[in-house]
C-alpha cells in the first residue's frame, strides 16, 4: 500500500483521502498539544507576575498578598481560588500588617471588557489606585483610562462614599469625584461604574476593618532572603 | 540563473503583485490592526511565520496530497501554524498578544495564505515557494507598516509610541479610528493605480518612440 503512495492517482479511492486527512489531523494535534504544553508554564507565570505587580501598584506600601474568597459567611485564605469564583486580594505590609485590599473588576467598556484591579482601604473607605489590566478601548481616546497619569492618578485617594461620580475635566471638588477624559467620557464612566458596582457586591461581604483575616505564610518568601 | 528565479519571486510579492496595493487581499487586518506601526509589524511577522511555514509544507508534501483534499488540508496546516504563533506570542510578548487579540487566530482565514497555497506552493518546488511566501508577506508586512505608520503619526502625533511633534500637536484622531484606515488604504492605492497608469503610458511612449525612429 504504502509503495504507490508518491503517485497521483487519476481518482484515488476514498480511504486514502480519508487517511491523508486523519494523518494530517494527527500531526497537527501533536503539533499543538506540544506548542500549548511548552508555553503553558510561561503563560500561566506571566500572568501571576503581572497579577503580583498590579496587586503592589494599587496598594502603595504593600510587600506580601494573598488571595482571598467569601465562603459560609467570611474572608477565608486560599492557596489557590476556583474557577469563576469571585476573589479579592489582601495586602499586607512587611510586618505583615493588614493594609487594603486590590479587587478585580470588570464589566463592559465601550468597546469590550475592561478588566480593571484596584486598591481600596476599608479602614476610610477609598480607592487608593487603580490598574487597567484588560482593555480593547479605542488606542488614542479610550485607552487613557490607563495611559493618561492624570487620570490614573486621581484613583490615589477617591472615596467611595456615597459612590464614585465621574465628572467634567476640570470640575473635581468633592473627595467622591473624579475629572473623566475629555474625548473618552464613555470608557472613563465606565472604569468608575465597574468599581462602584464591585464596591456594591463586595461591600456586604468584607468583614469590619480591623478584622481581616491576618497573613497567613504559606511559603518561604524568597524576597526576604535579599532584606 | 536559479537565484535569478527565486530572486524574481521574491521581489514579485514585495512590489509587482504586491499583495495588499495589487492584489487587495488580506483587508481585514489591513483595516484592523494598523492603528500603529507596533502592531502592524508584529501582525507582518506572524502573518510571515504562518505564511512561510504552511507554504514549505504545503510544496513539500504537494505531492502527496490528493487534489480532493487539498484545500482541507491547507487549512489544518495553516491552523497548525496560526496556533503555533498565537501561544508563541502569549508567551513571550504578552502586551503584543492583548492588542492584537482576535486577529491572530483569524489569520487562519487570511485568503492571502490560502491563496498562495492554492496558487503557487501546491504547483512549485519548495525552494521557489518559500521564495513566494517570503516576498508576500513581506510585501504584506510593508504594506502593514505603510499604513500603521501613517495612521500613528497623524492621529498619535508618533511613530513606535515616540512623540514626534511638540506638546502642540492635536492629533487627528479619527487616522487611528477605524474610518482612518478606510482613508489611507484609499490614499494609498490610489497613488499606486496612479503610479502604474503612468508607467504604462511611459512605456507605450518609449514604444511608440523606438517605432516612429526605426
Amino acid at each position: 500500500m504504502t509503495d504507490d503512495a508518491p503517485k497521483v492517482a487519476a481518482s484515488p479511492n476514498s480511504m486514502r483521502l480519508v487517511l491523508t486527512l486523519a494523518i494530517a489531523g494527527l500531526i497537527s494535534g501533536i503539533a499543538i498539544i506540544g506548542i500549548y504544553e511548552s508555553t503553558l508554564p510561561t503563560i500561566t507565570a506571566n500572568k501571576a507576575r503581572e497579577l503580583r505587580e498590579a496587586v503592589f501598584k494599587v496598594l502603595p506600601g504593600v510587600s506580601q498578598m494573598q488571595a482571598l474568597v467569601y465562603r459560609e459567611g467570611e474572608l477565608v485564605v486560599v492557596e489557590g481560588p476556583d474557577k469563576d469564583e469571585p476573589v479579592v486580594y489582601g495586602g499586607y505590609d512587611e510586618q505583615s500588617e493588614f493594609v487594603g485590599y486590590a479587587m478585580p473588576a470588570a464589566g463592559p467598556g465601550f468597546q469590550d471588557t475592561i478588566g480593571i484591579l484596584y486598591g481600596y482601604k476599608p479602614g476610610e473607605k477609598i480607592v487608593v489606585g487603580m490598574e487597567v489590566l484588560e482593555s480593547r478601548e479605542t488606542p488614542g481616546l479610550g485607552d487613557k483610562i490607563y495611559k493618561d497619569p492624570v487620570f490614573v492618578g486621581g484613583f490615589s485617594a477617591l472615596s467611595v462614599e456615597p459612590e464614585i461620580v465621574a465628572v467634567k475635566k476640570g470640575t473635581q471638588s468633592q473627595p467622591n469625584e473624579i475629572d473623566a477624559i475629555t474625548g473618552a467620557t464613555i470608557s472613563s464612566k465606565a472604569v468608575v461604574r465597574i468599581i462602584n458596582e464591585t464596591h456594591e457586591e463586595w461591600s456586604g461581604q468584607l468583614p469590619a476593618p480591623g478584622s481581616e483575616p491576618p497573613f497567613v505564610r504559606t511559603e518561604p518568601q524568597d524576597a526576604e532572603a535579599g532584606q | 540563473m536559479k537565484n535569478d528565479e527565486s530572486y524574481e519571486e521574491f521581489i514579485k510579492g514585495v512590489w509587482r503583485d504586491n499583495p495588499v496595493f495589487v492584489q487587495v487581499l488580506g483587508m481585514c487586518p489591513m483595516l484592523a490592526v494598523t492603528n500603529s506601526a507596533v502592531n502592524a509589524i508584529a501582525m507582518g511577522m506572524a502573518t510571515l511565520f504562518v505564511l512561510v511555514g504552511s507554504s514549505f509544507l504545503v510544496s513539500s508534501f504537494r505531492n502527496w496530497i490528493p487534489k480532493q483534499v487539498r484545500i482541507s488540508c491547507f487549512i489544518i496546516i495553516i491552523a497548525t501554524f496560526v496556533t503555533i504563533a498565537d501561544y508563541t506570542l502569549l508567551a513571550l510578548v504578552p502586551k503584543v498578544h492583548k492588542e492584537l487579540g482576535a486577529f491572530i487566530p483569524l489569520i487562519v482565514a487570511n485568503c492571502l495564505i490560502l491563496g498562495r497555497q492554492e496558487a503557487f506552493a501546491s504547483r512549485y518546488p519548495t525552494r521557489l515557494a518559500v521564495m513566494d511566501a517570503l516576498g508576500m508577506a513581506s510585501g504584506f508586512m510593508l504594506a502593514l507598516f505603510s499604513l500603521g505608520a501613517v495612521r500613528e503619526i497623524l492621529g498619535d502625533g508618533a511613530l513606535f509610541g515616540v512623540k514626534l511633534f511638540g506638546e502642540n500637536f492635536e492629533p487627528w484622531v479619527i487616522m487611528i479610528l477605524p474610518p482612518g484606515g478606510f482613508l489611507t488604504l484609499g490614499v494609498i492605492l490610489l497613488f499606486f493605480n496612479w503610479f502604474k497608469y503612468k508607467k504604462d503610458e511611459f512605456l507605450e511612449e518609449v514604444a511608440a518612440a523606438e517605432r516612429s525612429g526605426n
